[in-house]
């Protein structure tokens, strides 16, 4: 059992009781929710005849089902509009903070948070998302919920929950040029597998992730649900402190040198005991793409589709799946694979840095006359700021689609989807099946820069051949 | 698919009924249920949605469409099944197509906790095993009398233990899965760790 961890020592400071079943009261420091997973939980605390127990610690933004083309209101989409009038309407009857479109700070939840400094080390975050774990990148301990146990959050602001163990990922060395955040963590879940996490946390650690900005950390934990892990994080440290000091919500004035003084004392201690250890090599690492059905079946970009013989038995049956659904042939290269949707944007890679990065790949160049591509910012205040920044107009004259923030095409809940069997180059998180909106669509998730260049190439690239 | 869906109340010690066999390995909530159900602000219809798109692509011979599975009540699947999003809306799909409990080689974290907020018990089995089952099941009917007190499976042909956290056991045995009472019950707790928790205090506004 992990002793002395950050883990430990953020799950012991927020457990409330033990509970008769075994499993832990935790209390939620910061509760995130938006229009998809919380209408049904509203509805239950009206049936339970509940309130909020505290709505100053639950914000509200809107995300999954909004249109990136047109967002006036009402939506074209009868069902999208009543979602999100849903979530007007629960807000204000409970008082709940709520960033909507055209506020300045709309966005896609786990972008929109850290950016506002509502994510701080040493809480505990929830919301009804998988991808929570994002918030971990700032030393908190983040994981997604179901919708009862949003509703639980919202009537007592905790959830019973068995403790996690904890698995640290050490990365040692560091990231060559052309590698980034995305290929190390695409790199790790192959390595460790899609359910390896089940039931752990992972800390994310070592000279490779000490060197990361905050916003490539945001993009590793991010991950750590797709190895199975719903909870991931990273020790805080200098750069941490300085992302969060004057964002909205920080900590202010004497405040601040309080939270500093609280935040530099939490971290795994030197001697503290894990579950688990795992060492990776960052500098080993080539940018990486997936080809096939799981984010774990990646390859780096000068590797081939792996062959039935070389996969592990447990492998074996959805690599099968992974050939006939993808339409590839096992030993084919992945490089040179043509694609029809470029699609940048989603919690995982939507940040300004991800838009800098491809913008920079992108600048004087043009996108394949094949290739439909589009960027979508991670919420309203990085589209300012690239805007700011001259980025829209790279993108722009690129061939790129400009687009309004929100989830878009990583999970295809708005009008932005794939058609037939297309094949995606996407900076998201899944490549499920169907994931993108078409039954029969294909993903190949890979980082910004990687789908800039397979969008100038009108083909899987290696983006190192644009840059410098 | 039942017609009227009742959920599950209280203490859950017993579930018999027919099994459903559905092979594969990390299959995903986005295949449990598209993304495109979950625009709604209830789980009434999720039902009859349930593995939209894999059925639609099987033309019906989906498990979930071959008419010998109809009305079934126990799924089982194998490794790291419902993996991938939170979405509740998979198993709340799951359930009111009428699966009151799954057995299987492991399970995805998200999905096993949001089945036991809902009332359906998951049970773990060795792969083999379960590969025997889902032979076994593929070639006639299985009809299965789950003995969730002793981890225990019975049918006309088959006796079997099933393997469940002792953790959770107890919540289903002592109808605890359902945990907002549960937690409600220790509000003066709460308030307590409210106060006391450090970044509370550095904060004027949130």
């Amino acid at each position: 059992m992990s002793q002395d961890t950050l883990f430990d020592k953020v799950w012991d400071l927020h457990k409330v009781s033990s509970l008769p079943g075994g499993s832990d009261q935790i209390f939620i420091g910061l509760h995130l929710i938006h229009e998809v997973t919380s209408p049904q939980a509203f509805g239950a605390l009206k049936d339970k005849n509940l309130k909020v127990k505290f709505p100053d610690r639950t914000v509200a933004t809107v995300d999954h089902i909004v249109p990136t083309d047109n967002q006036s209101r009402p939506f074209k989409d009868n069902l999208a509009e009543q979602m999100i009038e849903t979530l007007e309407n629960n807000c204000l009857e409970h008082k709940i903070r709520f960033f909507n479109i055209g506020s300045g700070n709309q966005g896609i939840v786990h972008v929109v948070a850290p950016e506002l400094g509502l994510t701080q080390p040493g809480m505990t975050i929830a919301c009804g998302d998988s991808h929570t774990s994002t918030h971990g990148a700032f030393g908190s301990i983040a994981f997604g919920i179901g919708t009862s146990q949003v509703r639980d959050v919202l009537a007592t602001q905790t959830i019973a929950m068995n403790k996690l163990k904890v698995r640290q990922i050490w990365c040692e060395n560091q990231l060559s040029n052309g590698v980034y955040a995305k290929d190390l963590v695409l790199h790790i879940i192959n390595k460790l597998g899609v359910k390896a996490g089940v039931g752990f946390a992972y800390e994310f650690a070592g000279p490779a992730i000490n060197a990361l900005s905050m916003e490539e950390r945001m993009t590793i934990c991010n991950m750590s649900i797709e190895g199975g892990a719903r909870c991931g994080y990273i020790n805080p440290d200098e750069k941490t402190f300085r992302y969060i000091k004057n964002k909205l919500y920080a900590p202010k004035n004497v405040h601040w040198e309080k939270a500093l003084t609280w935040w530099k004392s939490l971290k795994s201690d030197e001697d503290s005991i894990y579950d688990d250890v795992i060492k990776i090599d960052a500098s080993k690492i080539e940018p990486t793409v997936t080809w096939g059905i799981t984010p774990g079946q990646s390859i780096g970009i000068n590797q081939q589709i792996p062959l039935l013989d070389e996969l592990s038995p447990n492998d074996k049956l959805v690599a099968e799946e992974a050939y006939e659904y993808m339409s590839f042939n096992p030993g084919q290269s992945i490089k040179d694979i043509p694609v029809e949707v470029c699609f940048i944007g989603s919690c995982t890679n939507g940040r300004i840095s991800d838009l800098r990065i491809a913008a920079k790949v992108l600048k004087d160049k043009k996108v394949s006359k094949n290739v439909k591509a589009f960027v979508v910012p991670g919420s309203e205040k990085v589209a300012n700021e690239a805007k700011q920044e001259g980025l829209d107009q790279i993108f722009k004259d690129s061939g790129f689609q400009w687009r309004e923030p929100g989830c878009s095409m990583c999970l295809a809940m708005n009008s932005d989807k794939l058609i037939g069997n297309q094949v995606s180059a996407s900076s998201s998180n899944r490549n499920f099946k169907g994931r993108q909106g078409s039954p029969s669509g294909r993903t190949l998730l890979m980082s910004p820069a990687m789908v800039a260049a397979a969008a100038i190439n009108g083909k899987v690239s290696d983006v190192r051949e644009f840059i410098s | 698919m039942k017609a009227e869906f009742t959920p599950p109340i209280g203490k859950i010690s017993q579930i018999t009924g027919k099994c459903i066999s559905l092979i594969g390995n990390d299959i995903d909530t986005d295949r449990i249920i598209p993304a495109r159900f979950l625009k709604c602000v209830n789980f009434d219809s999720l039902g009859k949605s349930v593995f939209e798109d894999d059925r639609k692509t099987l033309k019906g011979s989906h498990t979930f469409d071959l008419k010998e599975n109809q009305n079934s009540s126990i799924l089982i699947v194998n490794s790291n099944f419902g993996c991938g999003s939170s979405r509740e809306h998979a198993p709340q799909a799951l359930i009111r197509w009428g699966i009151r409990a799954i057995i299987g080689e492991s399970f995805a974290e998200i999905f096993y906790s949001n089945c036991i907020a809902i009332g359906i018990p998951c049970f773990t089995l060795p792969k083999k095993l379960i590969q025997n089952i889902q032979k076994y099941n593929i070639s006639k009917s299985l009809f299965l009398e789950i003995d969730l007190k002793n981890s225990s499976a019975k049918s006309k042909d088959l006796n079997f233990n099933l393997e469940i956290k002792e953790s959770t056991k107890k919540m289903f045995l002592s109808g605890e899965w359902d945990a907002t009472a549960t937690l409600l019950e220790n509000s003066s707790l709460v308030e307590r760790k409210f106060k006391e928790l450090p970044y509370i205090k550095f904060s004027d506004e949130i």
